[in-house]
């Protein structure tokens, strides 16, 4: 029988992957990558405790949660890869390691 | 035992955690990007299991439809074409494996230990009801504000995403 538990356990080592991607990436695109899978696991923990909440079908709270990341993720990653973009225009590169003019 | 929506549930459990691991430890960025969309896709699928239909129509079209095919625009745009292969270098990746094998174990057992509540699904909702109309009521109704605010909120990353990456407007330019 699948239960809540099962769903949290899904999240949380979506959860931890995406935090891996964020952490050890070079690549800023695949850092947004990360970011967007903790932004899902979010939404799954969401979508998750609305399903198994005591007052189920008559209440869509958790769902219109997740509604609302999906549309504030739409938008951070447009913005975010437009920044990627004017970096590149710059300096060629998207590693993160070349944005460290503010370093000296 | 099992009955099939059980086994489908550990099908996609199994798929979304396999393509989440190729996107944050694969080396070469054009297949992080390609199972990241199948992660999209599973969880699309795990909201279905989940009876949340329209959530899961919109993951597709926004997460695999919108999202995903602007990064796939932006790595297209941005990677060098000599070595294809190692373009996605995980630099000190023991100390990510590290940092997210502690993460595990804390979530682990913070959500294995806690009771939570309401943990048995008392109800299943009938077969042919779908959430369109509850999350409509729920949108225009108590979440009214948030949804304006999200609307506005497009509009200023669409304004901003426009004027950054636009050209610089230059004084001697005489073009009209």
């Amino acid at each position: 029988m699948i239960g809540l538990t099962h769903y949290l356990v899904v999240a949380a080592v979506l959860f931890v992957l995406g935090l891996v991607a964020v952490v050890s990436r070079r690549n800023t695109i695949a850092i947004l990558m990360g970011v967007e899978l903790i932004l899902n696991a979010a939404s799954l923990n969401f979508v998750a405790f609305n399903r198994f909440s005591p007052s189920f079908p008559a209440a869509f709270d958790g769902q219109v949660y997740s509604l609302f990341v999906i549309v504030l993720a739409a938008a951070e990653a447009a913005v975010a890869l437009a920044i990627i973009f004017a970096f590149y225009k710059i300096n060629r590169t998207v590693n993160a390691d070349a944005a460290n003019v503010m370093k000296h | 035992m099992s009955s099939p929506a059980d086994l489908l549930f550990y099908l996609l459990a199994a798929v979304t955690i396999a393509s989440a691991a190729v996107v944050a430890l694969g080396r070469n960025i054009l297949h992080s990007v390609f199972f990241l969309l199948v992660a999209f896709t599973g969880v699309a699928g795990l909201f279905v299991l989940l009876y949340a239909d329209f959530l899961a129509a919109v993951q597709v079209i926004v997460y695999v439809g919108g999202i995903l095919v602007l990064i796939l625009f932006a790595v297209m745009m941005t990677r060098k074409v000599a070595t294809p292969e190692v373009s996605n270098e995980a630099v000190g990746l023991w100390r990510g494996v590290l940092l997210g094998a502690t993460a595990l174990a804390l979530l682990l057992t913070i959500v294995l230990k806690t009771t939570w509540v309401g943990s048995e699904p008392a109800v299943s909702p009938a077969a042919e009801t779908s959430t369109v109309a509850g999350l409509g009521q729920s949108l225009l109704g108590g979440y009214l504000f948030p949804f304006e605010v999200a609307s506005v909120v497009l509009l200023a990353a669409l304004v901003a995403a426009a004027i950054l990456v636009r050209k610089e407007v230059r004084g001697d330019d005489t073009a009209e």
